[in-house]
């Protein structure tokens, strides 16, 4: 009898035992059979071969540096220099880099003995250590250069371009024009541009100096200047930031507003009629269901793009959320303090207010500020879309492919913004509800 | 006697009354003001949100159902075609949940580890909680869609970069979210494996996994329907996929609204049955743990 028993509980557990190794193996083995098949269906393999790494590189070095161009536009003989070779970012009239000297021979010092030289008619003699003197005339759309027949890998020359890349700054040379970057680490220009009286002073001489602009105040004047930074564009970038927040905060308000009187329709306990019930709880569902995206797409049709459409995308979709949540939460009360107000004597509204709505209340509150936040990363992406706010100036600038540094800026901006949202919204929390810990 | 302790009893209510009246009347005050500057961000929000708008909220509103109309109706003359459009768009549909689940799985594991190194009591090297709690924050923080753009820039375009974008968001999410449930693991098991010689992985493995493993396969499958509404927002943007596709549709306008139609109804119907599963799982996982 017991020999029998035992032999029953040891077979049972042997079965439990390989269903246990079964498992240890099963579920690795299946992660591991599903992420071979990702890796051919997103044909990864090929990936390396796609990918630009010229694009990463200057991504990688565009954020963080800026480079000033010295352009001789060979028809003419005139020079320029600018900035990111923006005309925004243009050297006034009489003024020019301090590494670039003479008048008849224009000498562009690149550094570490890497000299340009312009010469005139439209001839450009190129130093560089270790290798031989370029000279390089330009006739017409066609090039003369004394170059060698075997070049190095940092240079590509052909009878019409030339372009020469060195650690020091590149120097492209074409028929129409002559080009030099030269690169410097850090972001131009990020304060004033250099129309500014105040480019170029430092902030004690600003704060405390003598008045650099007769017609203004220094400080009055230093922050216009940077404000209305044409290069930078600080005040649409606040614009846009506001924008954002504004998407987020004015989607999820007025989506709680609207989804707690819909939530008692929804509530078991709450609402009498069955097929009411059932249909606000489709209806939520549908909200949900459509998701953001294809809101803010049929949405943008009728209201056209900016901050409007995508606050309302947000909303309809977090109506749907909230609804569910909120009724969810509104079946979970407690119907002992209800009948204690009942006892009372009080009517179905007070009711509702005093035995009801002080048990959801911080459960809702703390939902709806934990989607502020995240919302504030949906309204950026919306943004993207639908056009407006910070998210649409952070395409705009990854279209462009040329203003890394105003991306690296962009994207430092929006987690600021959003690590700042999730912190307001839980201080926010713990003002209203008390802090969880 | 009796009358002095009655006077003062009853001095005593009429002074705990009126404070208490005065602290109701300044609740009032309190909650009231609040309602008023609430309401004030409200409709000024709105103003400001309309005045930016390209067209206004009242001239829109009855326009609302307009293009869903132009859409359902050239959709439904030609609704002998739709379900061969709907089988048309099946593989990027695929493609959509594919970059969902691996996005979630990746992010799932990634937060696995933020978290067991970023709570108390079982990091491994404890004085780096801290570090592993910013690199969570901020993968948190990090928008899909700022990844995703970049990486389509280097990588051109295509699932991949939306898969390592929301990668990269499930694994701070979650991590913040595992963290919170890995704080109330016992730590019993942990010391018992511990006093056998455990390794710090066998000890997580076999101690705290265990304990912890309910909640977080519900986190994420929650994250899973998130992320399935992501990868299609990023398909819009360049990234492949239904929303790729939906955006293609779209811009080509009349005469392409049935292919529309039949990716809003793949989207639609993804979207609420991948919602309805995971929920009934999550239901059953954390119902089955309270048991």
């Amino acid at each position: 009898m017991t020999s029998i028993d035992l032999d029953t509980t040891k077979l049972h557990a042997d079965a439990l035992f390989r269903r246990k190794r079964l498992i240890g193996f099963g579920i690795p083995a299946v992660i591991l059979a599903y992420l071979v098949y990702i890796f051919l269906a997103f044909d990864i393999q090929g990936l390396a071969g796609r990918a630009n790494w010229d694009n990463a590189a200057t991504l990688a070095s565009d954020s963080w540096s800026h480079k000033v161009h010295v352009t001789r536009d060979n028809r003419s003989g005139e020079i320029s220099y600018t900035v990111e070779g923006e005309r925004r970012g243009t050297y006034p009239d009489g003024q020019r880099p301090d590494w670039v000297t003479g008048d008849e021979v224009i000498t562009i010092d690149l550094g570490a003995d890497h000299v340009v030289r312009y010469l005139p008619e439209n001839r450009t003699e190129i130093e560089i250590p270790d290798f031989p003197l370029i000279e390089v005339e330009a006739k017409g759309r066609r090039l003369n250069s004394n170059l060698p027949g075997d070049l190095p890998d940092w240079i590509s020359a052909s009878d019409r371009r030339i372009a020469i890349t060195t650690p020091e700054g590149r120097i492209t040379l074409t028929g129409a024009r002559t080009e030099v970057f030269n690169y410097f680490p850090g972001w131009e220009l990020f304060w004033f541009t250099l129309d500014s009286p105040y480019h170029g002073q430092g902030l004690s001489r600003i704060l405390f100096g003598e008045q650099l602009d007769p017609t203004r105040g220094n400080i009055e004047g230093a922050v216009s200047d940077w404000w209305n930074n044409a290069m930078w564009r600080h005040k649409d970038v606040a614009w846009a930031i506001g924008e954002t927040i504004l998407m987020a905060f004015l989607g999820t308000m007025g989506a709680a507003i609207l989804a707690l009187p819909l939530a008692f329709l929804a509530a078991k306990g709450f609402s009498p009629v069955m097929f009411l019930r059932a249909a606000t709880r489709r209806l939520f569902d549908f909200f949900r269901g459509v998701d953001a995206l294809i809101w803010t797409v049929v949405l943008a049709r009728a209201f056209g793009p900016g901050p409007l459409t995508g606050a309302l995308a947000i909303l309809i979709t977090d109506t749907g959320t909230f609804g569910k949540i909120f009724s969810e939460a509104l079946e979970n009360v407690d119907q002992k303090q209800i009948e204690g107000v009942a006892s009372t004597g009080a009517k179905h509204l007070q009711r509702y207010r005093f035995g009801v709505i002080p048990q959801v209340v911080p459960v809702l509150l703390a939902q709806i500020l934990y989607f502020l936040e995240s919302n504030t990363r949906s309204a950026t992406i919306i943004g993207a879309i639908t056009g407006g706010g910070i998210g649409l100036m952070l395409t705009q600038a990854i279209q462009t492919q040329k203003d890394w540094e105003e991306v690296a800026y962009y994207i430092v901006l929006i987690i600021v913004m959003v690590i700042f949202m999730d912190w307001f919204s839980g201080w926010l929390r713990g003002k209203l509800i008390g802090s969880k810990d | 006697m009796a009358d002095i302790s009655l006077g003062s009893a009853s001095q005593g209510l009429d002074g705990i009354q009126s404070s208490y009246m005065a602290q109701v009347q300044r609740r009032r005050l309190y909650g009231g003001l609040t309602l008023l500057i609430f309401v004030v961000l409200m409709v000024s929000g709105f103003n400001i949100a309309d005045d930016r708008n390209a067209g206004g909220f009242w001239e829109g509103l009855h326009q609302i159902g307009d293009y869903p109309a132009d859409v359902l109706s050239e959709a439904w003359e030609k609704r002998a075609d739709l379900p061969s459009l709907i089988a048309t768009y099946l593989p990027a549909l695929v493609e959509t949940v594919n970059i969902a689940a691996v996005s979630t799985l990746i992010g799932a594991i990634g937060g696995l580890f933020l978290s067991l190194l970023g709570t108390r009591g079982l990091a491994r090297w404890p004085r780096l909680i801290p570090v592993f709690r910013r690199i969570s924050d901020i993968m948190r923080a990090v928008p899909e869609i700022v990844v995703a753009l970049v990486l389509i820039f280097v990588l051109g375009g295509g699932p991949v970069p939306a898969m390592i974008a929301i990668a990269i968001h499930t694994a701070g999410a979650l991590g913040k979210m595992f963290s919170e449930v890995a704080e109330n693991a016992d730590l019993k098991p942990v010391e018992g494996l511990a006093s056998t010689g455990a390794t710090w992985s066998q000890s997580m493995l076999l101690g705290v996994l265990p304990q912890v493993a309910p909640n977080y396969i519900s986190y994420a499958l929650l994250r899973f329907e998130i992320n399935i509404r992501a990868s299609a927002i990023l398909g819009f943007v360049g990234a492949g996929g239904l929303g790729y596709e939906l955006r293609n549709a779209m811009a080509w306008g009349p005469g392409r609204f049935d292919e529309a139609t039949a990716i809003f109804i793949l989207l639609f119907g993804t979207i609420v049955f991948f919602d309805q599963v995971s929920s009934r799982y999550r239901n059953r996982l954390t119902k089955g743990q309270a048991r």
